[in-house]
């Protein structure tokens, strides 16, 4: 990884830049896998490499491909570098060793999740049991942070109106995907297959890994793909911006009035035990709910995003068409 | 619903931004927005009443104790700073539409309103939290919807200043997360009570001094505090007037409050201020800034600037405050806090009705626009007087509270060094203040009528506030002396 | 010699988060300002991921028979961080195609080359 982070740094060739992030992410993943943190592995493969290359793809498709000669100041920047990795090492002497069982970590909050969130949540994920109820409110942040980047990625890439040479761009995406025919009809069996894991996912992930976040991006690549593939305006005839923009707030509320139910019914904020007569249920009515909210907010936003991405390019390409 | 105040203080504006989404037209947007605001606000001052009667509030999320849930916990510090920021809010939400019209498109009018609850909620969401981990997440919420709010101004330059604040704002929030993470790893706990009952154990291990000075300067470069200070002046100056209004009256506030809690109800006292130089160094960086911070601000073009250089002279003081480490010094650091909002609120206000008016805030533009803007520049002079420290305005009562504490100190040099700052305050506000009385209009230039009611009544109420509370400070002063007592008292 | 094999690992983390933050700061083309920033948050995310290991155990997922897990709780926060993470870059990213509109380039200096010009530019007018 060492090797792949230095590249990183010589290579001057954005697009292969872009493909060593990606990899970084994926390598990153197999890494989580061997820590025995399956979730964050299965979220880092989905997000890190999947969704972050793509629109860092995009971008340098806008961009330029190449790095210019930097001019930049190696010297200050080895300075710093080597100030803040010193300081670093330095705090690690007094660390408990790696994977060490009598750690801080491990005595304190840890022990109850493990061998009480079955009896007091009945999910075996424990992650989950964590992510969803004992944190949940954490949770909710990370669904308004994702909203938050929505909301900014329209603030600045939607344009007002559609480009105004509609014909000129349908014909440009029509050549380019005669080219590309078998991808087109195989991709078209593939995306049910797709959607339908994705929705595994969402709904399996109170036993294995899995959950809202994976289950979104996976929801999104699909539509992703199909835009990619078929052209943008066949995806916004599916998906249209009103109402892909409506599902993300939706996400973000649904997972709200979870929280006001709970207050109405007499608990605390985003307590589920009193969302039913039985807190066990509670807790799993609770957790599926504001599950789906998260899900339905990352695959909405996802999208979002990568439309925004898209129209903007063709936006650019419009203009550049001589009208301006 | 009382005893869910502290969650509701989050809440309220955190639900009603995507709610914003359902609307559509700017102006019910706005509405919606500024009654979330209000409630917002209200119910800071709920908080507020019952925290001063009652003490501490402490409230667990999701019915689970801490450490194991997440825990708010609402004493006299945080409830003081969420009425800050909810009041300026809401203030600056009143002369909103009428702004916007002139510096965003229509289309995107709705999506400021939303990234502005966004932002709102982030800081009080910051403020009232009792869990390091969750502080992350809303410091998160509320720099990305800076960001975004940032990049929406006209000039192009606000996307490269949205950019820098971008990259150096991620650098510093991550410094916070690692710092978060190694206190993690050697307490096993996430929660901010609990850390302070576990950390004078491992406090002598140099995985926690590292831990400290890395969430120490992630908290600095989200304050500005000079030598980090750079993202700050072009992100005042080139994003939308009422955002930057918004911005400079609470975003380092919020900042300051992290410093002041994770050192004193966590770290704790002995540890922080013996482990570290940390007295010497924050009282030579703030010092640093009032004074480069003040020089470079005589000779900017754009008031936008010039008051942007300010605020970080301002963060400058508070630091200075903080530095002296004894109750008296941290009083007047949240006295400063609390006169602060309102005076670079009321100035920044000021500018978003010249703005509104004229069209730019270079000082050359604004020549004669006492005569044709006489209350929108009255309010300019207030609030530089306030800035300069003239008394009958709140900044004479910061500087004051921050002179005293220095001599109780035996400090005396650094009372006259306070004193010199504000005579360089005079120099910059004078520059203004000249421009628009004695200069005579440029010629050919349209006259322009003074500023809508919708912007001058806000622009008013935060200057009669920095008059009125410079004049009775019971209020302030009792909070801010009660909080920094509390805080010494507590942490050993 | 047991206190390297028990720290080697979070070394070589710090190794990956410094250059990853030596590369935000070296470089001044903005999308690899942005790359070095995911490197550098990725790294951190490793670091809190290898905290929660515990040797011989396995993913904290319950299963009957099985009693020793890794530690939940680090997983959860990383996976808050990994979508924050997201959420900056796309953001960066939108950023930079916006600027690359408005500046025609998307390096640093250049840019900031671009900007003292216009203000050189705009005093020249004012005289």
């Amino acid at each position: 990884m060492v090797g792949i982070a230095l590249a990183v740094n010589q290579i001057k060739d954005m697009f292969a830049v872009v493909m060593l992030a990606g990899i970084y992410g994926l390598v990153s993943a197999s890494f989580f896998v061997a820590m025995d943190a399956v979730d964050v592995a299965f979220t880092e493969a989905s997000v890190g490499a999947g969704i972050s290359t793509l629109l860092m793809l995009t971008t340098v498709a806008m961009t330029g491909r190449t790095e210019h000669e930097a001019s930049h100041k190696p010297l200050l920047a080895l300075i710093l570098v080597a100030i803040t990795g010193g300081l670093l090492i330095y705090g690690t002497f007094d660390m408990p060793y790696f994977g060490s069982a009598d750690a801080a970590v491990h005595n304190h909050v840890a022990p109850r999740y493990i061998y009480d969130s079955m009896k007091e949540i009945g999910v075996p994920n424990m992650v989950t049991s964590v992510l969803a109820s004992y944190r949940g409110f954490d949770t909710f942040g990370e669904v308004t942070v994702i909203f938050t980047a929505g909301i900014g990625v329209l603030a600045l890439l939607s344009v007002a109106q559609r480009p105004k040479d509609d014909a000129a761009i349908e014909a440009i995406n029509d050549s380019m995907h005669e080219k590309h025919l078998i991808l087109r009809v195989a991709i078209k069996t593939m995306i049910p297959f797709i959607l339908l894991y994705a929705f595994y996912v969402q709904f399996h992930g109170d036993y294995g890994p899995g959950g809202g976040f994976q289950a979104g991006v996976i929801f999104a690549a699909a539509i992703i793909m199909y835009a990619m593939l078929f052209g943008l305006s066949a995806a916004r005839r599916v998906i249209t911006q009103p109402f892909v923009q409506l599902l993300s707030a939706l996400g973000v509320l649904l997972y709200g009035s979870v929280g006001v139910v709970s207050m109405i019914n007499g608990g605390s904020f985003l307590d589920y035990s009193v969302l039913a007569a039985d807190p066990i249920a509670g807790q799993h009515l609770g957790i599926l709910i504001i599950e789906l909210g998260v899900g339905l907010t990352v695959a909405s936003v996802m999208i979002i995003i990568f439309f925004s991405f898209s129209a903007r390019r063709e936006y650019q390409q419009a203009n550049k068409g001589g009208s301006l | 619903m009382l005893v869910h105040l502290p969650i509701l203080q989050v809440i309220v504006p955190l639900i009603a931004a995507p709610a914003c989404l359902i609307l559509r037209r700017p102006k019910l947007v706005w509405l919606f927005a500024l009654f979330a605001s209000s409630l917002a606000f209200i119910i800071s001052i709920l908080l507020l009443q019952q925290v001063m009667t009652a003490g501490t509030i402490s409230y667990e999320l999701g019915g689970w104790s801490p450490p194991w849930g997440i825990e708010y916990r609402i004493d006299k510090l945080n409830a003081f700073i969420a009425l800050i920021i909810s009041g300026i809010s809401t203030v600056v939400l009143l002369a909103a539409q009428t702004s916007i019209e002139k510096e965003i498109p229509k289309d995107k009018q709705p999506l400021f309103y939303i990234l502005y609850l966004l932002s709102l909620s982030g800081m009080l969401g910051i403020v009232t939290t009792g869990d390091a981990f969750n502080v992350f997440v809303f410091l998160e919420i509320s720099s990305l919807s800076a960001y975004s709010l940032i990049a929406l101004g006209k000039d192009r330059r606000a996307l490269w200043a949205s950019f820098q604040y971008l990259i150096m704002g991620t650098i510093g929030a991550t410094f916070i997360l690692i710092g978060i993470g190694l206190m993690y790893q050697m307490t096993g706990t996430l929660n901010m009570a609990d850390l302070a009952v576990r950390l004078p154990e491992v406090a002598e291990t140099r995985t926690i001094t590292t831990a400290y000075v890395f969430f120490i300067v992630g908290v600095c470069l989200k304050l500005a505090l000079f030598p980090l200070h750079f993202w700050l002046p072009n992100a005042y100056a080139y994003a939308p007037s009422i955002v930057t209004a918004f911005f400079a009256a609470t975003s380092t506030k919020v900042a300051a409050y992290l410093l002041i809690r994770f050192t004193f109800s966590i770290f704790g006292i002995s540890f922080s201020f013996t482990t570290l130089p940390i007295e010497t160094m924050f009282l030579v960086m703030g010092l640093l800034g009032i004074f480069i911070a003040s020089t470079v601000a005589i000779y900017q073009d754009n008031i936008k600037h010039v008051f942007a250089y300010s605020s970080v002279a301002q963060v400058g003081y508070m630091i200075v405050g903080f530095s002296l480490s004894t109750p008296a010094g941290l009083t007047a650091m949240l006295l400063h806090m609390f006169n602060h909002a309102l005076m670079k609120g009321a100035l920044f206000m000021a500018l978003v009705a010249i703005m509104y008016r004229v069209g730019s805030s270079k000082i050359n533009d604004l020549q004669g626009l006492g005569r044709q803007m006489p209350l929108t520049v009255a309010a300019i002079v207030v609030g530089g007087l306030s800035l300069i420290g003239v008394p009958l305005t709140v900044g004479f009562v910061s500087k004051w509270y921050l002179v005293v504490a220095a001599i109780e100190k035996g400090w005396w040099w650094l009372a006259g060094l306070v004193l010199l700052g504000s005579l360089l305050a005079v120099i910059y506000v004078w520059r203004i203040v000249e421009t628009a009385y004695f200069k005579a209009p440029i010629l050919g230039q349209q006259p322009v009528k003074e500023a809508p009611m919708a912007i001058l009544v806000p622009v008013w109420l935060l200057v009669s506030a920095n008059v009125y509370f410079g004049i009775d400070t019971r209020f302030s002063v009792e909070i801010a002396a009660s909080a920094a007592k509390s805080l010494f008292g507590v942490a050993q | 010699m047991t206190m390297i094999l028990g720290l080697y690992n979070y070394w070589v983390v710090i190794v990956l988060m410094m250059i990853g933050f030596y590369i935000i700061i070296a470089h001044g083309h903005l999308i690899k300002k942005i790359i070095g920033l995911n490197i550098f948050q990725t790294s951190v995310f490793i670091f809190y991921i290898s905290v929660g290991k515990v040797e011989g155990a396995t993913a904290p997922i319950w299963q009957e028979g099985i009693i020793l897990y890794s530690n939940p709780l680090p997983h959860v926060l990383i996976l808050t961080a990994i979508v924050v993470g997201i959420a900056t870059t796309a953001l960066g990213l939108a950023l930079i195609i916006r600027i690359k509109e408005a500046y025609g380039v998307i390096d640093e200096d250049e840019i900031q080359a671009m900007d003292n010009q216009a203000m050189v530019n705009q005093d020249k007018e004012h005289q």
